[in-house]
This record gives structure tokens, C-alpha cells and sequence, in this order.
């Protein structure tokens, strides 16, 4: 089971596909939009239509007319499925040119497979064997659909494409903004708010919403996109982080002593005395949790839906200051003065797993939003990225001039560092390779030191807070193209909002069910079912499932004496001990070739003293 | 011929027969071939010989129970236990071969033969011809030594004239009591000997060992040296106690006792008393306060000898730097050397003999011998200085006096072996007055020193001792200097030594940590406000701060061998200590016993991060997930593995396309809303035996026909 859905993997409501049913026939039938499915069309018909579909889609930010920065093509993948169009002129309408349903690309549909293959199943009855092929069945057939509805996903993430040869690193925001279209460059802004001190800033879950708090007290949030001010106060007391909750509504701010909470109004709503010296929060947005890491070693989970701390665990590593969660499985990772990550869920007293980063202490911690890549910064200077499948190996190792005190990722994957005054952001080959760190993909000179980042979802706008205040940066392809309007909607009203968190509430994932693999709910608890067989066996005195013994059946004619019973069981009794011993055999023979590969492998010369060797 | 003269004047001197007794007995079996008398005795020896070969009357050796008046002051009659042997009966061959009686006898003949002797002038006996035989000739004569004859110094001449023979005969008289008395004293000592009641040996015994203590206590008081060779022996019986079995119950009268003492108060407190007098003899005697005075004194001089510097390299050894224990440890062997020439006369033929072991020839020892006596000198007049020092001073010596003593021991021992012949020589040589010197030394010195166990005898051995510790720690800050080369030379690690397999880990997670990295290039180079060196000297200080106080590699690794420690599954002990053998404080069972009773867990499944060095994946098993896990199989399942496959999939709308999600969703029976449902009647499934109800049931579920319902099927046909 997976806690956080993907935003590209999501399904748009049932709605849209009605719609787009309907339209279908008139899509084959229509010449005007047969050349659009040829996928030479550039991008203004194809969001015309996404407009169409969805009127509250946004529009994508960056269509840019300048030469080097240009719009990708369409992947040539549909044509594959239509057949040439002139055939189609040629027939009569009455007949279909394409019968049966419309071929799916295999790679689509095995990106929506969830069945793990890989295993080999014992021998199973002929009954276990049917339930196996409808599961199988039932897999093929919704991942179909899901590749199907790929087709929905209309919006493609914007790039930014050096001319021959020239470093994208070279192009500053200016002429970014230059070459956008009007609403995408309203989007690059900088807030002069020199008076309070360093920024850190959240965007909300919808990208919608921003909210900053200054180091001298000063927090505001406010909708960027129409900078429009939600409200703005001044707490008094040093601010250290600020997070929104599950919406946009609340917002909660580590304040000097103590954590608080405030509505968008700016009304105290609570003060949490539990969370005391807060140095850093993150929200669990499926689980309603608030992870606060405070300067007395704690890290503590605080339940917002019902207003209970369900844990308070000690790290034992002294202050908490670098904190990040997996956007994957909802585990928090810490990084410690003696270079260490560790990994913390609410259901465990010690760290699921600790990581040794860096020689020096861990200054930033970031996770993708996949949860595959790990990203650290440390206080050698080095900036690595690790593999959080098992492995826990660093993928990447680059050594910076100054080292990265900020780290962030974005939903696609871009890797953006703060170093002084100074973000750098790298790029990967598409969505699921990591960040390469040879060329930084931008680069950009703030007006003071970094203080916070991060990047705004579904937008491809990076937020900086610095000591200058806050810097709205356009990183083109950094934001998920296509939202969820179910799940988290930029364009909800009120009342949206509010159905959806009624929603989300009943859709609360329970703490304890934290951990590092969030699909082991589809597992079977192996020890307690061991457990419950020894016990069921203890009390009935005999294994119920234990194979009976081989029985001859009673036959007639004078062929049931006992001599001809004894052969036919000695016969069977045989049959298993030659299988038994065959297998043997095999396995020893396997073995054998095992030893052999591993010292040739391993051998490099044999020495003429090897006999001696015992 | 000197012989026959000795006897003369022997005769002369009536019965002074003790003086030449040898010399005598020589002459005697020198003229024994002829006596006739011998010959009848050996026979009857054979003969007695024989009949004691059954067994019941052993020839015994022959005892002197009574006073004689015919005894011998040196030795014990020879009468009846056979006479001396005498060489030349063992050289003699069994059987006397007839052809060579003859020329035996007339060899003996010519033996016998007393040649004719030149007088020899005495002049040219004490002429002095070379100035070495002069001189000897001199000294000879200083010391009134004997120049011709060797037997009788002039002095026993003289001493042997003046005696008178009344004196003689009082001398004979006196000595003749004091037999007759120690024969007395002997006869009594067997009789009571002989008596068999246990109270009264029980009450002897007591009284001599009061009486032994009181005598013990006045000793210490008036003669220390010989209250320590009291001391001495008492320890040595304590000892012989503690290796006997006497006193621990397990004679056979206390094991009878132990049967009865489960019924038997009395037997039970004899058991007990008798475990009590173990306790009591075997118990360590507090060593004497006097004693131990001295030996402080002793102490506190010797301290001098041997430098402060000893203590000091043992404590370094343990101590954090190990860099500083090498010149150390030269410099106590320097000092050593340097301050051992005023102190020690010749420290060096010390050292020598130490090194080179018990083949020095008797110098050597002299040497030593001298040494130590130099020393004994010394604290000799220490003690006087000190008399009036408080024993308490003794409780706070330390460790150097200890390893002084520890070196005297040694001595000690090599003068003790060496006794031995010493004394011998010394009743030769008459130098008597050194020897009597020398010997209580060691022997003070022993008890104290007996007491402790192994310890570092030498300043030698001291030294080697510290270039161990000095090596072993080398060895431990290794890692750290490995991480420090590898940081600076990088390129080498590739080349790194494959050695062992836990050494390999490490060197890969130094690898992980310090491989160095091609740095960004950046377009933007972050500006601060300080000058260029002065921050980047600032940057190094503070990675050097932060690196300064702890090597995270190392602690790592440790918290992760812990962790691994603590995740494996632990042996159990079920050994019952004391159970089958000794049980006490300090007793361990025995290995083999701890063996057997040692139930080894099993060996769990590898850990995840085995090969992961640089990773502590955490092993617990999450319960408050595996709450929320299937822990039951459903029905057609036989492994977890195939249930799992039919859970894979999600069913919510979040994963799924509506449709799907529907789909999956859909209720198995689906009842319209208004649409009558009838209840399910008995034919519906089948219970009816009529041959209409059989067919419904066949048509229903075609594959479930059995033998039953075929021959119902026939036998329908058939009708």
C-alpha cells in the first residue's frame, strides 16, 4: 500500500473521462484534429484543448518563443497507434478501421504493475492457482486502464535547452522571464524584507499558498500566485521554522520557547508547550502528523487531527537542526553532528537506520519525492547523493567551494543547493535518474546569505528565503506539469477544500504503520503466522496440514492382499526417497559449480604452495 | 706407615681412637683378606639373608634401646648390622679363581713387605728451593700449619699433649652420661609414642603449641632474626598443612563421621571443629610488625637504588600517549645507568650475571656475595637511624621499593642455590664467620617475598615490558593515521593491503568517506564579506574544529559492532555452579562442564547491512506495523507468498481509474432494488433423492457427478 500517491500516476475524476468518451468518435471522424494526433502540432492547440477538458487547469508556464528555450516535442509514441489516416478516408463510415480496443505501449502499462514477479511461487493446489490467475488477471487489467488514462495527462514539464553547446548555467533569471509569457513571469518576484532578518518559507500543498517567517518574528502568508496577503504579524519572538498543516488554513511556527499555531487570519489558535525549542518542522500530509526536531535532542510527532503527541523520541545525538522527510514512505530523516542520517519512524523508540554521510557533521538533509535518491551536504565541504533502496550507497559525490548549507528537492527531481548567497540547481536525465552534479542546470546570486528553500509544487518557481527576504525563482521543469484535482487542487475554492479534507481525514493513515517499506501492509506477518501454526498444532496434538501418509487404496479381484498392499506402498515410499536424493543430488552439484565460479572468480593465479593449504 | 705410627700414639693416649678413626678403619680393611673369622661371618649373613626371604622376620636393623658402655661417640656399633663395606670387596670377583689365589697372595706378600725407608732428611724437606715455595713455606709455618704431615696440625699436637687423662677420662665420662641420657629421653619419646589415647596426644599437642607460641613471642623479642626463622618454619608447616589432606574431612574417620553427622550432634561438631583446625593452620600468618619495620627501612634505602622513573613508565604504559612512552623508557635505562655507579659499586657484573644465567663461575658470586653485602651494611645503619620510624610508614610503599624487592629475590635465590656448596667449602676452608653472615639475609627476605606472585624481577625486563605496552599502542591510533594519509594521499587507496576481511570494511568505509570528489565548478561563487585567505583559513579551522574531537569512522564502526552485538541471539547458560564439584567464591565450573551445559542459539538470518558498511539498518520488528499485517492464511493458500501475490494490488480510488476501481469493487451478487428475492428452498440445493431433484443438481454443477448419482442416473434409465 502505498501512503503517497503520485501525481502523475493519478487518474483524473471519472468526469473528464466521460468527456473525453464522448469526444472520442469525433476525434476519428473530424479532419481538423487528425493532424494534431500526428504530433507535429506545436503546444498553444494541445493546451487550447487541456483548457477544454479542464477548465480550471492552469496554464502552463513556459512556451517560450525565444530559440533556446523551446517547447518539447511530443513523444512519437501515439502514431504508433493510429494507423495512417488516408485508409481511413478511403472506407466508408459505416465500417470501424480500428476494431478492438486500441493498443496500450507495454512500458506504460508495466510502470502501473504492482504484482512482484520476481518470486517463484511453490507448487500451488489447483484452487490456489485460480485465485492467483484472477489476481493476475485483475492486475493486467486495471494497469491497463491506467495506461489508458495516461492519455490525460496532457501537460508537459517546461525545459530550458542550451543553444549548441551553451551552458544553461549562464542564463540568469532575467532572461528567463523575458522570454516567458506574461503569467509565468509574474511569477519570478523578490520581497525586500531586510528588517527581519533570515526567511524560512513553506509553500502549501497545492503550491498555492506561501508562508515565511523571519528570524525577528516576522511571519506572513499569502497567496503568491495573485499576491494577495492572508495575513501578517509579528510573533515577538525569534521564528526558527514555519510550516503549513494539511491545508492552507493552518500554519504552524517554531517560535523561541515554543511551537504555535495560527490560521490564516493570523489568530494564536494553539501553543504547543510538549514541542519546546523547536528547531525544525515537517508535515506528514497522509498520516496528520507534525514533526518537530528541537534543539533538546527530541523528535517529536504530534497528531494534528486530534491534537495528540503520539511520540516523543529521543535521538541521543544532542541538538536537532537538519531535518527532512520522504515524501515516499513518510520516514523523517535526521542528520547529526557526527555525520550520521538516521531515519526515525513514530512506531519505533530507535532509528530504523542510520547512515554514515560525511566525516564532518550533516548540514542539509533532502529526500525526493520518489524516495529513491537522499541528498546530503556536510560540514566537509561535500555534497553527496545516496540511494535509499536498500543499499544506502552514495550514488554521486561532489566536492563544493564552499559546501551546501540548504539542500532541496524538486517533484522532478531537480537537486538545488544554497551555498551562501549563492542556489545552484542540477538536473537529471528525466523524472527517475538522479540529479547529475557535473553541470548545475542554474545558478543564481541572492542578496544575502540562504535560509531556506524549497521548490513550489506544480509550479516550476523554487522559493528562497534569505536574509534579503524572499526570491521567487523560475526553474523551468522543476514542478509536476499535471495535478491531481482530488487530491491537492491549486484552483479549489472554499468549499472544495473543505470537502477535501473531510475526505482526507477519513483517509488518515494511522502512525504506526510508518516504516521503511511503505508496501509491507501487502506482506504477511510471517513470525506471527508461524507462531499461530506452532500453537494450533500444540493444541490439536497433531499437524492438521501435514502431508498424511500414503494410504493404498482397497482393490478388488485378489489384487488387495497384503503382500501387493506392502509393494504399492514401498513403491510410493521408494518414489519419494529417489526424489528426495535427486534433489540432494541437484543441490549439491549446484553448489559445486558455485565453489568452482567463486575461485576462478576469485583466484587470480594459484600458487604451487595452494596443496599445502588445508 | 704414618698410619702404624698415629696408632701408636693413639695407644699412647689411651682410647683417643675418635680422632683417627678413619685411618684406622683404612688400616683395618686393608689387612681384612686374611682375618679367618670373616668367612664364617658372611656365611651366616647368607644364611640369615635366606631365612629372612619368607618375609615374617625381616632382619631388622639392629637398634641400640638401652645405654651400653660400649659406644662410640661418632658412630653406632657396627656389631650385628654387618660391618662397612669396604672397596675392595666390591671390586673382588664372586668366585676366587684358584690360578690366580697364587699370584694374589704373593702380590699382597709383596704389599705387605715393608721396603726400607729412606730417612729423609728433614732439612731437605722444609729446604725451600724456589721463592714461590718460599713464601708458601711461610705462610705455612704463620699459621702453624703442618708442612710434612697434613693429619695433625701442631696445634691439635699440642691440644692433643695438653690433655692430662683424668681430663681425658672426665671428657669420657660426661659424654658417656649425656648417651646414656639422650637414650633415656628416646625410650620415653617411644613409650609415649606408644600410648594410644587420642585426648591425651590432643592435649600434648596443645600444650607444645602453646608452649612453641610463648617461646615464639619472647624470641621476636629478644632475637628478631631467629623469630623470623621461626617464622619461617611456621610457614613452611602451613604449607605442608595446604598440601595435605590432613584436616579436611575426607579421612576415613571423617567420612564415617560425615554419614553419622546428618543424626549425630557430636559427630557433627567434631566435623566442624576439624574443618575449624584446617581453617586455623592453613590461615596466613600475619607477618611479624617488627619484621616488616625492618624490611621498610630496608626499603626506603633501596629506593634510592633503583629510580622513581620505573613507576612512571608503568603508569605512561596505560596512559594516553603512547608517542611520549619510547623516550621514556630510554630514559629510565639511562638513568639507570647513570645512577647505579653511585649507588652499586659494579652494577654491571650484576647485570651481567643476571642476563647470563647460573654457569658463572664462583667470582661471579663473590661478587654478589659482596654486593649484597654491601647493601646489608647500608641497611643496617638505616635501621639504626630509623629505629624510631612508626610502622605505619610500611603501608605506604610503593611500587618501586616492591620492584627493589622483587630484584633482591632474585638475588636471594641465586645465593641459596649456590649454598650449598658454599657451606661445603666453608667447613673445608674454615671460612665459617662469612657464610653465617650472609645466610639469614635471604631468608629474611623470603616470607614477605614469597607471598607475591609474579612480578617484574628486572629493570631489563621493566623495559621490555614497555616496548610491548609501547607497541601496542602504536597499533590502536592506526586507523586514525590511516584516515589522515588517506585524506591527503587518495591515489594510494586503490593499492590498499587485502588483508582481513573486518580490516577491508574499514578501509572501505575510509574509502566511502574520503574519496576525493571532483569539486563543482560554479559559475556563481558565493561572496563573503571577509578577505579571500582569511575565511578560507577560517573554513579550515572550523572543519578542523569539527573533525578534532571525535574520529566518526571509529565510533561508527563501534556503534555498529554494538548494535550487532545486541540484535544476535544469546546463548543459554544453564550451568549450575557448584553442582558436582568445588562451588565457592571465585570458583568458575569448568569449561567442559560449561560446555555441555551451553545451548548455542541459532544462528539468525545474516543481517541486512552485512555488507554495508557504513549502515545500521535496525533488525527490530516493528509490531505496531505487523498489528495492522494478515496473520492468518485464508483457506486455498499453503504459503504466505501466494496470498501476498492476490493483495498486491490496490483497490482504492486514490490507485485506480474509476472504472477500475469499480470493478474491482463490484459487490458478488448484485440485486437490483424492488427485485424479489425468494428464500432458498431444500430442492435448490439438492437434499431431495428424487430423480428430478438429482438432475437439477447435476446440471447445476456438472463436474460434481459422482459414482452415486451415476448409478442413481442408470438405474432412472433402466426404469
Amino acid at each position: 500500500m502505498e501512503t503517497a500517491p503520485k501525481p502523475g500516476r493519478d487518474v483524473p475524476p471519472k468526469k473528464d473521462k466521460l468527456q473525453t468518451k464522448r469526444k472520442k468518435p469525433r476525434r476519428y471522424w473530424e479532419e481538423e484534429t487528425v493532424p494534431t494526433r500526428d504530433g507535429a502540432s506545436p503546444g498553444p492547440p494541445c493546451n487550447k484543448k487541456n483548457r477544454e477538458l479542464r477548465p480550471q487547469r492552469r496554464k502552463n508556464a513556459h512556451i517560450l518563443k525565444k530559440s533556446r528555450i523551446s517547447k518539447k516535442p511530443q513523444v512519437p509514441k501515439k502514431p504508433r497507434e493510429w494507423k495512417n489516416p488516408e485508409s481511413q478516408r478511403s472506407l466508408s463510415g459505416a465500417q470501424d478501421p480500428f476494431p478492438g480496443p486500441a493498443p496500450v505501449p507495454v512500458e506504460v502499462v508495466q510502470k502501473f504493475c504492482r504484482i512482484d514477479k520476481s518470486r517463484k511461487l511453490p507448487r500451488s493446489k489447483a484452487k490456489t492457482r485460480s485465485r492467483l490467475e484472477v489476481a493476475e488477471a485483475e492486475e493486467e487489467e486495471t494497469s491497463i486502464k491506467a495506461a489508458r488514462s495516461e492519455l490525460l495527462l496532457a501537460e508537459e514539464p517546461g525545459f530550458l535547452e542550451g543553444e549548441d553547446g551553451e551552458d544553461t548555467a549562464k542564463i540568469c533569471q532575467a532572461d528567463i522571464v523575458e522570454a516567458v509569457d506574461i503569467t509565468s513571469a509574474a511569477k519570478h518576484f523578490d520581497l525586500n524584507l531586510r528588517q527581519f532578518g533570515p526567511y524560512r518559507l513553506n509553500y502549501s500543498r497545492t503550491g498555492r499558498h506561501l508562508a515565511f517567517g523571519g528570524r525577528r518574528g516576522h511571519v506572513a502568508a499569502l497567496d503568491w500566485v495573485t499576491k494577495k496577503l492572508m495575513c501578517e504579524i509579528n510573533v515577538m519572538e525569534a521564528v526558527r521554522d514555519i510550516r503549513f498543516l494539511h491545508s492552507e488554513a493552518l500554519l504552524a511556527v517554531a517560535q523561541n520557547r515554543w511551537l504555535h499555531i495560527y490560521d490564516n487570519q493570523g489568530i494564536e489558535l494553539h501553543c504547543i508547550r510538549r514541542c519546546d525549542r523547536v528547531t525544525r518542522l515537517e508535515f506528514l500530509p497522509f498520516h496528520f502528523l507534525l514533526a518537530t526536531a528541537s534543539e533538546t535532542g527530541f523528535l517529536t510527532y504530534l497528531d494534528v487531527s486530534v491534537g495528540k503527541i503520539v511520540a516523543a523520541l529521543n535521538a541521543r545525538a544532542g541538538r536537532l537542526d537538519v531535518m527532512s522527510q520522504n515524501p515516499y514512505n513518510a520516514v523523517i530523516h535526521l542528520g547529526h553532528s557526527n555525520g550520521t542520517v538516521s531515519l526515525w519512524s513514530p512506531a519505533m523508540k530507535e532509528p530504523l537506520a542510520k547512515i554514515l554521510c560525511h566525516r564532518g557533521g550533516v548540514r542539509a538533509v533532502a529526500v525526493d519525492s520518489t524516495g529513491t535518491y537522499m541528498a546530503t551536504s556536510g560540514l566537509d565541504h561535500q555534497l553527496k547523493i545516496f540511494d535509499l533502496r536498500g543499499t544506502y550507497q552514495p550514488l554521486s559525490t561532489r566536492t563544493l567551494p564552499h559546501g551546501a548549507g540548504h539542500l532541496a528537492f524538486s517533484q522532478r527531481g531537480l537537486l538545488v543547493a544554497g551555498m551562501g548567497d549563492v542556489v545552484n540547481i542540477w538536473a537529471g536525465q528525466g523524472k527517475a535518474s538522479p540529479p547529475s552534479l557535473e553541470q548545475p542546470y542554474l545558478t543564481h546570486r541572492l542578496s544575502g546569505p540562504v535560509h531556506g528553500l524549497q521548490f513550489c509544487p506544480f509550479e516550476d518557481v523554487l522559493g528562497v528565503g534569505h536574509s534579503g527576504g524572499i526570491t521567487s525563482m523560475l526553474v523551468p521543469g522543476a514542478g509536476e506539469p499535471n495535478f491531481d484535482g482530488l487530491e491537492s487542487n491549486p484552483y479549489r475554492s472554499r468549499k472544495q477544500r473543505q470537502e477535501w479534507e473531510v475526505k482526507a481525514l477519513l483517509e488518515k493513515v494511522p502512525a504506526e504503520l510508518i516504516c521503511l517499506d511503505p508496501r509491507a501492509l501487502a506482506k504477511v506477518d510471517v513470525i506471527s503466522l508461524e507462531q499461530g501454526k506452532k500453537e494450533r498444532i500444540e493444541r490439536l496434538g497433531y499437524d492438521p496440514e501435514a502431508k498424511a501418509p500414503f494410504q493404498p487404496k482397497p482393490k478388488q479381484k485378489g489384487r488387495s492382499s497384503t503382500a501387493s498392499l506392502v509393494k504399492r506402498k514401498r513403491k510410493v515410499m521408494d518414489e519419494e526417497h529417489r526424489d528426495k536424493v535427486r534433489q540432494s543430488l541437484q543441490q549439491q552439484q549446484q553448489q559445486q559449480q558455485h565453489k568452482e565460479v567463486k575461485a576462478k572468480s576469485t583466484g587470480a593465479r594459484p600458487s604451487a604452495l595452494d596443496r599445502f593449504v588445508r | 706407615m704414618t698410619a702404624n705410627r698415629l696408632a701408636e700414639s693413639l695407644l699412647a693416649l689411651s682410647q683417643q681412637e675418635e680422632l683417627v678413626d678413619l685411618p684406622k678403619d683404612y688400616l683395618l680393611s686393608g689387612s681384612e683378606d686374611e682375618g679367618d673369622n670373616d668367612g664364617e661371618r658372611e656365611h651366616q649373613k647368607l644364611l640369615e639373608a635366606i631365612s629372612s626371604l619368607d618375609g615374617k622376620n625381616r632382619r631388622k636393623l639392629a637398634e641400640r634401646s638401652e645405654a651400653s658402655l660400649k659406644v662410640s661417640e661418632f658412630n653406632v656399633s657396627s656389631e650385628g648390622s654387618g660391618e662397612k663395606l669396604v672397596l675392595a670387596d666390591l671390586l673382588e670377583p664372586v668366585k676366587t679363581s684358584s690360578s690366580l689365589a697364587t699370584v694374589k697372595k704373593q702380590l699382597n706378600r709383596v704389599k705387605s713387605k715393608k721396603t726400607v725407608e729412606l730417612p729423609l732428611n728433614k732439612e731437605e724437606i722444609e729446604r725451600a728451593r724456589t721463592p714461590l715455595e718460599q713464601e708458601i713455606f711461610n705462610l705455612l709455618h704463620k699459621n702453624k700449619q703442618p708442612v710434612a704431615d697434613p693429619l695433625l696440625t701442631p696445634v691439635e699436637k699440642a691440644s692433643l699433649q695438653a690433655m692430662s687423662l683424668e681430663e681425658a677420662k672426665m671428657r669420657r665420662a660426661e659424654l658417656q652420661r649425656a648417651r646414656a641420657l639422650q637414650s633415656y629421653y628416646e625410650a620415653k619419646a617411644r613409650r609415649e609414642k606408644k600410648i594410644k589415647s587420642k585426648k591425651y596426644h590432643k592435649v600434648v599437642k596443645k600444650g607444645k603449641a602453646k608452649k612453641a607460641l610463648k617461646e615464639f613471642e619472647q624470641l621476636r623479642k629478644v632475637n628478631p632474626a631467629a623469630a623470623l626463622e621461626e617464622l619461617e618454619k611456621i610457614e613452611k608447616a602451613r604449607m605442608m598443612e595446604r598440601m595435605s589432606l590432613k584436616h579436611q574431612n575426607s579421612g576415613k574417620w571423617a567420612k564415617s563421621k560425615a554419614i553419622m553427622a546428618k543424626y549425630d550432634l557430636e559427630a557433627r561438631q567434631a566435623m566442624q571443629e576439624q574443618l575449624a583446625k584446617n581453617k586455623e593452620l592453613t590461615q596466613k600468618l600475619q607477618v611479624a610488625s617488627e619484621s616488616e619495620e625492618e624490611e621498610g627501612g630496608t626499603e626506603e634505602v633501596e629506593e634510592l637504588l633503583v629510580p622513581d622513573v620505573v613507576n612512571e613508565v608503568q603508569m605512561n604504559a596505560d596512559g594516553p600517549n603512547p608517542w611520549m612512552l619510547r623516550s621514556c623508557t630510554s630514559d629510565t635505562k639511562e638513568a639507570a645507568t647513570q645512577e647505579d655507579p653511585e649507588q652499586l659499586p659494579e652494577p654491571e657484573a650484576h647485570e651481567v650475571s643476571e642476563s647470563e644465567g647460573e654457569e658463572r663461575p664462583v667470582a661471579e658470586e663473590e661478587i654478589l656475595l659482596r654486593e649484597f653485602e654491601e647493601r646489608r651494611s647500608l641497611r643496617k645503619r638505616s635501621e639504626l637511624s630509623q629505629d624510631a620510624e612508626p610502622a605505619g610508614s610500611q603501608e605506604t610503599k610503593d611500587s618501586s621499593s616492591q620492584e627493589v624487592l622483587s630484584e633482591l629475590r632474585v638475588l636471594a635465590q641465586k645465593l641459596k642455590e649456590n649454598d650449598q656448596s658454599r657451606k661445603q667449602k666453608a667447613t673445608s676452608k674454615g671460612t665459617i664467620p662469612q657464610v653465617q653472615r650472609e645466610e639469614p639475609a635471604p631468608e629474611e627476605e623470603e616470607p614477605l617475598l614469597l607471598q607475591r606472585p609474579e612480578r617484574v624481577q628486572t629493570l631489563e625486563e621493566l623495559e621490555e615490558l614497555g616496548k610491548e605496552e609501547c607497541f601496542q599502542n602504536k597499533e590502536l591510533p592506526r586507523p586514525v593515521l590511516e584516515g589522515q594519509q588517506s585524506e591527503r594521499t587518495p591515489n594510494n587507496r586503490p593499492d590498499a593491503p587485502k588483508e582481513k576481511k573486518k580490516k577491508e570494511q574499514m578501509i572501505d568505509l575510509q574509502n566511502l568517506l574520503t574519496t576525493q570528489s571532483p569539486s563543482v565548478k560554479s559559475l556563481a561563487v558565493p561572496t563573503i564579506e571577509e578577505l579571500e585567505d582569511e575565511e578560507e583559513r577560517n573554513q579550515r579551522q572550523m572543519i578542523k574544529e569539527a573533525f578534532a574531537g571525535d574520529d566518526v569512522i571509529r565510533d561508527f564502526l563501534k556503534e555498529k559492532r554494538e548494535a550487532v552485538e545486541a540484535s544476535k541471539p544469546k546463548d543459554v547458560d544453564l550451568t549450575l555452579p557448584g553442582w558436582g564439584e568445588w562451588g565457592g567464591v571465585g570458583l568458575k565450573p569448568s569449561a567442559k562442564k560449561r560446555r555441555r551445559f551451553l545451548i548455542k542459539a541459532p544462528e539468525g538470518p545474516p543481517r541486512k547491512d552485512k555488507n554495508l558498511p557504513n549502515v545500521i539498518i535496525n533488525e527490530k520488528r516493528n509490531i505496531h506495523t505487523a498489528a495492522h499485517q494478515v496473520r492468518v492464511l485464508p483457506y486455498p493458500f499453503t504459503h504466505h507468498w501466494q496470498f501476498e501475490r492476490t493483495i498486491q494490488i490496490p483497490i482504492g480510488s486514490t490507485w485506480n481509474t474509476q472504472r477500475a476501481f469499480q470493478k474491482l469493487t463490484t459487490p458478488k451478487v448484485v440485486t437490483k432494488p424492488g427485485h424479489i428475492i425468494n428464500p432458498i428452498k431444500a430442492e435448490d440445493v439438492g437434499y431431495r433423492s428424487s430423480s428430478r431433484s438429482d438432475l437439477s443438481v447435476i446440471q447445476r454443477n456438472p463436474k460434481r457427478i459422482t459414482t452415486r448419482h451415476k448409478k442413481q442416473l442408470k438405474k432412472s434409465s433402466v426404469d
